[in-house]
């Protein structure tokens, strides 16, 4: 619908409302369990499903165009760096994929203070910061300065 | 003072404010970081970073990478690639600035961990197309986000940005900007010495093709609600090629990307017959556009839409991706599934509820309702000052990717004439924006700007009037959602829908318009505006939807104003003037620019001249 959530699975704990980038993953007042309060504006983009410690939250596809008996299930591994898909069709036919998500450590990535600091002068060069070691070529490409009034 | 307006004001301050925490906004804020270590640098964004913007759900390829290490295209090649697609308007050294900067974007990517497949041959980037390399990029934005929050002084999630605020002192010059928090309902002013909008395009400004829960699974996503222009547009910011919307070709309903089918894949496009169908469009195309411009290699994306849209007016749809013949090996087949997976998951459900093998059957294509962006195959958005080295003089005046105001710059689909730049542009784009941004601080020295403190408070009930207007209107009505005094954001937003959709160019019309119809449509759009005084929210999430409307409704009336002005068919398949239906380079080889005038309600129109220079 098109997410939707198990209430015997579901404890409440707010992860898919910390991060539906749509702001529609909300706490029932009653049963203090999460339920997409929208589903005109989901976008089936996963971020909730795969979020949830509960395995809580499926998706069933949108109600104008697709039939029942589907599903697509996600299970996102940060520190293996997979993610693990299985397609369900309506048929019963299945179908299971893995995909690499990131190469390096989670948290590793430089801060742009902890490299050296740049030349003062730098500053009003067409340079941007690791260029032009980063481009990994001689020089940024430029052009010839043309005037025009 | 309002029910809701004795809210909390939290104030903020910072030498560099960027709002958007998409690819624009994370490249800003990492760029500003690296050349101004000692400036306070602010990120605010209405979701939670780890997953906003038009890549919240990943993407399966990176659609902008030069690749000049290994010699395969050079930036100039990919101006002359934009301004074909386009047919023969951008700005090219905004367009060129992107280009020969980006590959140092795409190679810290890969450092920080983002997996990029690899040709076996060759060891080289895996090339999709000319242009495009192929990720698995699932985790692409969290990848990101975690490089911008290394570099943010602070990260403001969940915060809807409404109004940008202008100096006291100086009346084009930006002072920062006003929101609230959508969870504790705080009114935040956010006083800054540059402001660098990343905000995202606009989805839902036309009639969705679905109907019920599907609206959400527009092309673009649904929480692209536009303020990428409805915050500039009151500023008085110049605005270019606002007319030049999108529309795209894509599987149905899902939405799916057909780029890896058709270009890596080698899948072709039919009708029901199983026949191709666009070259016996050629002629019809060129006696629009001219041979100048069919002649583009590759074929621009509005012309492929319009052989599409004949084909189906002739009676010969369903339009079919032929999947089935070409996906011959295991390897295969898991490309053209992590091509949905990372980036429309959607589609994979349709597939999957529908009984659709693409090993065994085709899927269906058609074309979507438009779009209004400025980083994608078109290029909405504000006119900008360009790179001090290249730009032509009248293209630039301070800072390279400033806006006409003083202090605001923009990046991804802020920006205007720039198209193509993807994510990696946009990304690029802010690191440039970003680093212009540090100069102009620096070179302010102690010209700070000052906030006035009337407008602030004016903005601050103005912003809660939305739950004042429900919390009295409810009393009057016993329930529903029918009330006699306030409109919900969702009755608005049908609202413009319809009209957009109806006037300006919609499906509904195959994408044809004409003067009475856009006029027409101003009307409707004035009313509409004069009903957003009354629009009712029941809670922080409604206001939220309150305000991306009133950006959504501004935006659109940008557009139906641009589309007037243009008076020739400069993109048939984006849309049509019934009146003017050729393209007319004598008169209109131009951009067309607008500025609004808060103050008196009025807008200026102007052309803007094109400049080539790149041969």
């Amino acid at each position: 619908m098109p997410t939707f959530v198990y209430m015997t699975r579901c404890d409440g704990c707010g992860q898919c409302v910390d991060i539906c980038p749509s702001d529609i993953m909300h706490i029932d007042k009653t049963y203090r369990r999460a339920y997409n309060i929208e589903p005109n504006f989901c976008w089936e983009c996963y971020s909730c499903v795969k979020a949830c410690p509960q395995h809580a939250i499926d998706v069933r596809g949108y109600s104008d165009f697709a039939p029942l008996g589907h599903s697509v299930r996600v299970l996102r591994e940060e520190e293996k760096g997979v993610v693990s898909w299985k397609i369900k069709y309506r048929d019963g036919r299945v179908k299971e994929f893995a995909f690499p998500i990131r190469t390096t450590p989670w948290g590793s990535i430089k801060s742009p203070s902890d490299y050296e600091v740049p030349d003062a002068k730098a500053l009003s060069s067409v340079m941007l910061a690791h260029e032009p070691e980063a481009l990994k070529v001689d020089a940024l490409p430029t052009l010839p300065a043309r005037k025009k009034g | 003072m309002g029910l809701f307006s004795r809210r909390k004001t939290r104030f903020v301050d910072s030498d560099i404010l960027v709002i958007g925490g998409g690819f624009g906004g994370c490249g800003a804020t990492y760029e500003s970081r690296y050349w101004g270590r000692d400036l306070k640098i602010v990120l605010v964004e209405k979701a939670n970073i780890e997953r906003s913007g038009a890549v919240a759900h990943g993407l399966s390829a990176i659609n902008c990478y030069m690749g000049m290490r290994w010699n395969e295209n050079q930036p100039e090649d990919h101006v002359r690639y934009a301004r074909g697609d386009l047919l023969g308007i951008v700005r090219e050294d905004i367009v060129y600035d992107n280009a020969r900067h980006v590959d140092s974007a795409v190679h810290k990517f890969e450092e920080w961990g983002l997996p990029i497949m690899k040709d076996k041959k060759t060891g080289r980037y895996l090339r999709e197309g000319k242009w495009q390399i192929m990720i698995h990029g699932e985790s692409y934005k969290p990848i990101i986000a975690e490089a911008a929050r290394k570099a943010a002084s602070e990260v403001h999630n969940r915060i809807m940005v409404t109004h940008l605020l202008m100096d006291k002192t100086k009346p084009n010059r930006v002072a920062g900007a006003v929101g609230f928090s959508v969870r504790s309902g705080d009114f935040y002013v956010f006083r800054a010495k540059a402001v660098i909008v990343g905000a995202g395009g606009a989805s839902h400004i036309y009639r969705p093709r679905a109907i019920g829960e599907g609206t959400g699974r527009t092309w673009y996503a649904p929480w692209s609600s536009a303020s990428a222009y409805g915050l500039l547009i009151p500023t008085g910011a110049k605005m270019t090629q606002m007319e030049n919307r999108i529309v795209l070709a894509r599987f149905k309903d899902g939405y799916g990307p057909v780029g890896a089918w058709f270009l890596l894949l080698k899948s072709v496009a039919t009708n029901a017959y199983g026949k191709e169908y666009e070259s016996k469009w050629l002629e019809h195309t060129k006696a629009i556009v001219g041979a100048k411009y069919t002649d583009s290699q590759p074929f621009p994306t509005c012309l492929r839409n319009h052989a599409m849209l004949e084909e189906m007016k002739a009676g010969n749809g369903p339009i079919y991706m032929q999947t089935q013949r070409v996906l011959d090996t295991a390897e295969k087949e898991e490309i053209g599934w992590e091509d949905f997976l990372d980036m429309t998951i959607g589609q994979a459900v349709v597939w999957a509820s529908q009984n659709i093998d693409p090993k065994e059957k085709p899927s269906e294509l058609i074309t979507s309702e438009p779009y209004v962006m400025g980083s994608h195959a078109t290029c909405s958005g504000a006119w900008a000052s360009g790179p001090e080295d290249c730009a032509p003089d009248d293209y630039q005046w301070g800072y390279n990717r400033m806006t006409t105001v003083e202090g605001l710059f923009g990046a991804g689909d802020t920006m205007g004439g720039a198209p193509h730049k993807f994510s990696s542009g946009s990304f690029t784009e802010g690191r440039l924006a970003g680093k212009s941004a540090v100069r102009y601080v620096r070179d302010l020295k102690g010209d700070q700007p000052q906030l006035d403190e009337n407008e602030v408070n004016e903005l601050k009930q103005a912003v809660f009037k939305p739950q004042e207007n429900y919390k009295l209107g409810r009393n009057e009505i016993v329930a529903g959602t029918v009330s006699p005094s306030y409109l919900l954001p969702l009755h608005g937003l049908q609202r413009l829908e319809k009209l957009m959709d109806e006037y300006v160019g919609g499906y509904s019309t195959f994408y044809v318009t004409s003067k009475p119809l856009l006029e027409r449509g101003l009307e409707l759009l004035a009313m509409l505006r004069e009903d957003l005084v009354h629009l009712g929210a029941e809670d922080l999430h409604q206001l939220q939807r309150a305000w991306e409307l009133h950006h959504r409704v501004l935006t659109a009336e940008s557009v139906t104003r641009h589309t007037l002005f243009r008076e020739e068919t400069r993109w048939p398949g984006y849309y049509y003037r019934a009146d003017f239906p050729k393209l007319n380079d004598n008169d209109w080889h131009v951009f067309t620019g607008s500025r609004y005038d808060a103050t008196t309600g009025e807008w200026h129109m102007e052309k803007l001249p094109v400049h080539h220079i790149i041969e």
